[in-house]
């Protein structure tokens, strides 16, 4: 642990009726840096997000956030601290439009009383144009989220992420489904992102991994396997045993 | 594209606004007074219709147990019509204390000698029995069909209670109002019956807009979104908590006006208000009428209940086969309810039925590259 960490991960242990979801898990990142953790299925990738964001509480051991704890803390001040998160599948409104999916991100404060009282800022109004330029909806601003293809709804959600602002971005399988030339863009705007934002980015996809070109975390059995570069983590024994497979003798 | 509104030209939403108003100020003339009396009570209990649609149309809450706000709202003005009509009666109470041998006035009759407390009190005190009961249950992340028992067991909670206390609020027989005073004149005559109308008319209109302006914007978009996908919103930074303890404490206001209303245009209130069919039905109204449309909820209200009584009166008796039909045609058929479907694909589907055609939406350009592919 160090002054730079953004967050740091100590002795995560999750049990779901005596099942470890996570075990002893240890995980920290720096500032501005872009991670990517993969892990076989069951590894306890989703359930790490899960205790981040404050869905499942940790059996054992602490999350620290910018100096704060998060153990404890309700979902929605998680993410008013600057922990903001993309799910697997994308989730955006589908009775909205675009615009009114953008709104309900970049509105600050999210108090009831701000909402229904005043209209949005100007300056949010630009912050939406300039996402919908980002991830290429400018055309679809007025259309329900529902009618969007699978690509466009990941992409807006990612635009919602953004939207947030939040200081620490966990993106879940944020490829999946998508062809190879809209994986590769969202390779380069996550890649983008870092540096001024940590990006944390779950996924199985390894040609896209690989191109994230950042430091890997392993996940298996609910902890951290062995961190590295790609090529680190490739040539890493206990890493192929598990998850990249043995070569056939 | 379920929830696409239809644009209407200016001039037909003026024209409809004028017809509109005029016919509330002629109904008055032209209907008989029973008729005119049926009508202000169905258009009072639009009111608690539109509450419905807020929480259960917007925000997916839905809610059994709508009839304790609307009965609080009722014994509100009851209470405030029997006490300052009680002057000639023993010790200044109202009449049905003697029965019971009660002397003194129980300590919370007292507030209601004041109009101005009753006026507030007939939507605030609904919405803070909601907002309290609604806390405590969103605070708990009961939703979905655990939150529908729940709010019907307060209901007979409620509704056990205010059967049960003769001495406080004359238990099972209710409150009468139509033979107290208001303004020097019998709450159960015809003119009076007249102004509640109007009264009825005006206060549809206006919670119409307030709850339009409720769910118009940013607010009303949170309330679709906890609807669809509530950890979303909560990931998202907003507490769905407290959205959905205001809207439900707006839906119990708005449910204590109906109530109000209901009750000095129908003489009477009693814990009738909070049995378990009336707060379903209440539920029906807003399906059959449309949910997330507002309009549906008044439309649906006014026009059930007065099939209910017209059917009622030539075949006394059927009235629930009719609606329970209505409720089952409308969940496998309609699911949108009759506004939601006339709004959607609903009536160009049905001329499609009939052999017409029905345009295909398209990209322009896609159509240009057809005709490109054609020509290769």
């Amino acid at each position: 642990m160090n002054n730079n960490d953004l967050l740091n991960l100590i002795d995560i242990t999750v049990s779901f009726e005596g099942f470890l979801a996570l075990n002893k898990l240890n995980l920290n990142l720096e500032k501005g840096e872009l991670r990517a953790v993969i892990g076989p299925n069951g590894a306890g990738k989703t359930t790490f997000l899960d205790v981040i964001t404050g869905k499942v509480k940790p059996t054992k051991g602490e999350v620290i956030f910018k100096g704060k704890s998060l153990v404890g803390r309700k979902e929605h001040k998680i993410a008013r601290l600057g922990v903001g998160r993309k799910f697997q599948s994308p989730r955006i409104f589908e009775n909205l439009t675009v615009k009114e999916n953008l709104e309900i991100s970049v509105t600050t404060p999210k108090s009831p009383l701000n909402l229904i009282n005043k209209s949005i800022k100007g300056e949010q109004l630009n912050e939406i144009e300039r996402l919908l330029k980002i991830v290429n909806l400018a055309q679809k601003v007025d259309s329900k989220a529902g009618s969007l293809s699978h690509g466009q709804k990941q992409w807006l959600e990612i635009a919602m992420l953004v939207g947030q602002k939040p200081d620490l971005m966990l993106v879940d399988e944020p490829v999946a489904g998508l062809t190879d030339e809209e994986t590769d863009l969202t390779a380069d705007l996550l890649k983008s992102l870092s540096g001024e934002n940590t990006v944390v980015v779950i996924d199985h996809d390894m040609e896209f991994i690989r191109r994230l070109d950042s430091n890997v975390s392993v996940l298996n059995q609910g902890t951290v396997l062995c961190e590295g570069t790609m090529e680190t983590i490739q040539k890493d024994k206990k890493v192929i045993d598990v998850y990249l497979g043995r070569p056939e003798d | 594209m379920s929830f696409s509104k239809i644009k209407f030209d200016k001039k037909i939403v003026l024209s409809f606004w004028i017809i509109l108003i005029a016919l509330i100020i002629a109904a008055p003339t032209l209907l008989p007074v029973f008729r005119l009396n049926l009508l202000g009570r169905y258009l009072s209990l639009s009111i608690v219709a539109l509450g419905v649609d807020l929480i259960w149309g917007y925000t997916g809450l839905l809610s059994l147990g709508q009839g304790i706000f609307f009965a609080l709202g009722g014994y509100c003005a009851a209470m405030y019509l029997q006490i300052t009509s009680s002057s000639e009666f023993p010790n200044n109470i109202p009449e049905f204390f003697a029965l019971y041998g009660v002397e003194k006035l129980p300590f919370f009759w007292e507030p209601f000698r004041s109009p101005v407390f009753t006026f507030f009190a007939i939507w605030i005190i609904p919405a803070l029995v909601a907002g309290l009961i609604g806390f405590l249950v969103f605070r708990n992340r009961i939703k979905g069909v655990y939150f529908s028992i729940l709010t019907q067991a307060s209901l007979l909670v409620f509704f056990n209670f205010f059967n049960g206390q003769q001495k406080l609020i004359n238990g099972t027989n209710g409150l009468k109002t139509d033979v107290t005073e208001l303004f020097g004149q019998m709450v159960g005559s015809e003119s009076m019956q007249r102004l509640f109308f109007w009264v009825t008319a005006i206060l549809v209109i206006a919670s119409w807009f307030f709850a339009k302006w409720v769910v118009k914007g940013r607010f009303g978009n949170i309330l679709i979104g906890i609807r669809d996908d509530e950890p979303r919103v909560r990931f998202t930074g907003y507490n769905p908590v407290i959205f959905k303890t205001i809207i439900f404490s707006i839906a119990g206001g708005l449910a204590g006006i109906s109530g109000a209303l209901y009750t000095v245009q129908s003489g009477i209130v009693s814990p009738q208000f909070m049995t378990v069919p009336f707060s379903i039905e209440m539920v029906i109204w807003v399906a059959v009428g449309g949910r997330g449309t507002l309009l549906g909820a008044i439309l649906g209200a006014v026009f059930i209940n007065y099939a209910k009584s017209l059917v009622s009166e030539a075949l006394p008796a059927s009235w629930m086969f009719i609606q329970g039909g209505l409720f089952i045609l409308v969940v496998t058929a309609l699911p949108e309810g009759v506004l939601g479907w006339m709004q959607g694909d609903g009536p160009r589907n049905l001329l499609q039925r009939f052999g017409l055609k029905r345009k295909i939406e398209t990209y322009p350009s896609l159509e240009v590259n057809n005709k490109e592919g054609n020509n290769e």
